[in-house]
């Protein structure tokens, strides 16, 4: 019983510490319109070009992406999908999370749900703030995700970073790292308004694909509203001629 | 046949009048709804009952629609829920009504309750109606916890880790109780298994017969009003109390425009705003289960944080399952702590105005504390608050004894 | 109560009453339509694609589409050759009260006249029919010219999948709809850009 009560007296107060660590770089909102179908095309691009190769998405079906972004088999087939999968195929990937553990230490996670997870603000700023970090194992470091065992997927298309750090010391002596600015050391193949937008596609589809009934439900809302005031209205005119009964 | 039902002819005629010598559907209409007299001056705080079970229909109906998509196998329950939410027709708003609809229970619940404090709902005689109803307060609490673990994310998981671990604080069968609860060493397909056979079948049993016990323990003894006047003290030459109006057609009425009013905002969630933030559909549960890494917060969903900030102000754990447990016990005996022979707070004075304004208040800031990561302020806050919580009752039970009040009115008067 | 009160009255509970009853009927909707086939049946339902190369004139090939048999069967013409003549046996000889898409009408009930597709499921109570392809007599029919039989209740079938007069099954076996993706591919439940 003991035992059980240090786990749980653990439990509650490991939410104490994190709760004052922090320490996730924020700098900029990510802006994205769920309703704009070429930012989703264009993301849906990116996310399989350049994310299915390690992260799947397992709960989601080409057809129903090619559904809501307005694309026709063969346009879906073609240009996005890449392996052999079939139209009604969840999009899967080769490696199974085991392999990815071997591999990776830690397997890449599955990204069907991850906006609503981790929120776009989050995986856009956590996409655009790489930079190179020589001491980490895959040469990378993130100001958003500090020490992510994801390296930089996408830095041919940023370029090549580094970052500046300026170091405080508090009244107690402990070091505090404060950061201060990029460094480009190599050219991406895009601009940075370029990529940061890529980017933002790229996020905006998974927004899309933590909840593709986002898209009907929002179109639904003002129908089922007005509906309801409708409704209401005559109970409430229903209700004021009986209460003229009431003395 | 025809000899039988006409030398009793109680029924009436017709096949109504067949039915009702044998089962009395007509009069049971007319003690529950056409001839059963409710006070005039209802207000608004007098929905929520109705809400209630509106809202419990809503959870039955969409429940019993998940189940039918869902399989609660530890390897697969994540994936269902995705499943309902894409590959199912209209799962998604089937799911969002039931998990908004957890979330308007409780809000309903609490509207509900803090009438009954408004207006001595619980004193004599619906002393009983309190009790059944404090009863079905801890069933949907057992209900909504149980809900919660079955999407498998992974602050359902560890939610139902730390509350199972609740159980070890019992002391000497502790550990094997934990053991026994969770059907395993950890949380396991075993213990999720036994939460759902809990959650669709034997919980919602128990609700649905104390709702009934309920209602029935109400129309025995007739309904309290914002006034605290009773009104079967005065009555017509027909018996009927001339401050009450038949429930059918005028509340059946009025609660029909609280409905519209009511499934406006909740539509509006549904449709518009179901995660409401993270707080009707948290964030971390959108990770699958992971009995290796623990969510940075661990926190239950709103309805829950008041006690679980209780519980965290202790710094002893076992103290605090205590804490936290008596503050849901002591509720069931405010009908003998408040000792005032007046009931609503219309003809009570300042002094407990003030006091209850203040535990209300006490209750909520509680339940935001309960989402906070907890810093030193936080928990001195929750601290103060708690006792708070329970020097309300001692003070209430002290005070109450020689209370002053205003004069009560005989009837109800015309506004 | 006077009457405009009864009569506004009687107005506002008719049109409450049919704005709630029409309310009640959208939200029904989501209800019973849940109960369709979901994306993953659909997705498991799909199109079968079957490779025809190696069924030998003859032979028969057994594949699952939406979970129930179809038989392929590359007939001989000795086969095909006996079709015409058994028109007097059967009930329904030229297919026009089966199941069967559009573009399959004549008496071989094939979109290439050697190679049957048929669903394997008897039309009398589902169970699923042998293939008894040799033109010789057999126990159930002396005048056996090859075809199908259910060991159910003895319906017969002629090679084209119609039932002979005497068979519990009313209906000729139903043709899914298919298509040639190229000479040695057919795919089930599609039924092509010639439909």
């Amino acid at each position: 019983m003991k035992k059980n009560i240090l786990i749980l007296l653990g439990l509650l107060s490991t939410s104490w510490v994190m709760a004052s660590g922090g320490g996730s770089y924020m700098g900029e909102k990510a802006h994205t319109n769920i309703r704009s179908v070429d930012s989703l095309r264009n993301g849906a691009k990116t996310f399989m070009n350049y994310c299915m190769g390690c992260h799947s998405m397992n709960f989601q079906r080409y057809n129903r992406v090619a559904e809501d972004l307005g694309l026709t088999e063969d346009e879906m087939m073609e240009s996005l999908v890449l392996t052999n999968a079939k139209f009604s195929d969840k999009m899967e990937i080769a490696m199974t999370p085991d392999q990815g553990n071997k591999w990776f230490g830690k397997a890449p996670p599955d990204l069907t749900v991850i906006a609503k997870a981790r929120g776009v603000d989050w995986l856009y700023n956590f996409l655009i703030n790489f930079y190179v970090d020589p001491t980490t194992p895959t040469g990378w470091n993130n100001l958003t995700f500090e020490n992510a065992s994801m390296p930089h997927i996408l830095w041919e298309l940023q370029g090549i970073r580094t970052a500046e750090f300026e170091v405080h010391q508090d009244e107690k002596g402990n070091e505090h790292k404060e950061f201060k600015s990029f460094e480009t050391v190599q050219a991406g193949l895009m601009s940075e308004q370029e990529y940061k937008d890529t980017v933002r596609d790229l996020v905006n589809f998974l927004d899309y694909s933590a909840e593709p009934a986002k898209l009907i439900r929002m179109s639904y809302a003002p129908w089922v509203l007005i509906f309801l005031a409708v409704f209401t209205l005559l109970a409430y005119l229903l209700k004021v001629n009986y209460f003229r009964d009431v003395h | 046949m025809g000899k039988i039902a006409s030398s009793s002819n109680k029924g009436g005629s017709g096949i109504m009048g067949w039915v009702n010598d044998r089962l009395p559907v007509t009069q049971f209409y007319k003690d529950h709804l056409s001839e059963y007299y409710a006070p005039k001056n209802f207000n608004f705080w007098y929905f929520f009952g109705s809400l209630a079970l509106l809202v419990l229909v809503n959870q039955i109906l969409t429940g019993i629609w998940l189940t039918m998509h869902y399989k609660p196998d530890a390897a697969q329950a994540f994936g269902m829920v995705e499943y309902i939410m894409r590959d199912v027709p209209w799962g998604w708003l089937i799911r969002y009504l039931h998990t908004t609809g957890a979330s308007a229970f409780f809000i309903v619940i609490y509207f509900h309750m803090f009438r009954g404090l408004l207006y001595g709902s619980y004193k004599k005689p619906r002393e009983l109606v309190w009790l059944i109803g404090m009863v079905i307060y801890l069933a949907l609490m057992a209900e909504a916890f149980m809900g919660y673990v079955l999407p498998w994310g992974n602050m359902s998981y560890w939610g139902a880790k730390v509350i199972t671990q609740l159980f070890g604080a019992v002391p000497f069968v502790g550990d094997s109780l934990v053991e026994w609860v969770r059907g395993d060493y950890l949380i396991s397909d075993a213990t999720l298994n036994r939460f759902f056979a809990l959650h669709v079948v034997a919980l919602p049993l128990v609700i649905v017969a104390l709702v009934v016990v309920h209602i029935a323990a109400l129309h025995a003894v007739g309904s309290n009003n914002p006034e605290g006047v009773d009104i079967k003290k005065h009555k017509d030459e027909n018996g009927k109390p001339l401050d009450g109006i038949p429930f059918h057609p005028y509340y059946t009425v009025k609660d029909i425009f609280g409905v519209g009013v009511f499934l406006l905002i909740f539509l509006f969630i549904v449709f518009v705003k179901p995660d409401m933030g993270g707080l009707f559909l948290e964030h971390d549960n959108y990770v699958p289960a992971n009995p290796a890494v623990t969510p940075e917060h661990i926190k239950p969903v709103w309805y829950f944080t008041p006690f679980y900030a209780m519980l965290r102000a202790v710094p002893d754990m076992q103290m605090g399952a205590l804490i936290m447990l008596l503050a849901i016990v002591v509720l069931f005996f405010l009908p003998w702590l408040d000792r005032s022979p007046v009931k609503s707070i219309r003809y009570r004075r300042w002094p407990y105005k003030l006091m209850l304004g203040l535990f209300a208040v006490a209750f909520v800031i509680l339940g935001w504390l309960g989402m906070q990561g907890a810093t030193e302020l936080y928990k001195l806050m929750a601290q103060v608050l708690t006792a708070y919580y329970f020097f309300y009752f001692i003070w209430l039970f002290i005070y109450s004894r020689n209370e002053k009040y205003h004069e009560v009115p005989e009837r109800i008067e015309d506004h | 109560m006077t009457d405009n009160v009864n009569k506004s009255r009687r107005t506002l509970l008719l049109s409450t009453g049919a704005v709630g009853v029409v309310g009640a009927g959208f939200a029904a909707v989501p209800f019973l339509k849940s109960w369709l086939p979901s994306e993953r049946a659909k997705a498991a339902g799909g199109p079968v694609k079957v490779d025809i190369s190696k069924v030998e004139s003859g032979q028969m090939l057994n594949v699952l589409w939406r979970g129930q048999p179809v038989f392929l069967v590359n007939r001989t013409d000795k086969q095909t050759a006996v079709l015409e003549s058994l028109n007097d046996r059967l009930k329904d000889p030229n297919s026009e009260s089966s199941v069967q898409p559009g573009y399959i009408d004549n008496i071989y009930r094939a979109r290439k006249q050697n190679f049957l597709v048929v669903v394997g499921i008897c039309t009398h109570l589902g169970c699923s029919p042998k293939y008894y392809p040799d033109l010789v007599p057999q126990q159930f029919d002396s005048e056996w010219k090859g075809g199908f039989f259910c060991p159910c209740h003895s319906s017969r079938f002629d090679i084209s999948g119609r039932v002979f007069a005497g068979s519990p099954a009313s209906r000729n076996l139903d043709i899914p709809p298919y298509t040639y993706l190229d000479d040695n591919t057919i795919e089930i439940g599609n039924d092509g850009e010639q439909a």
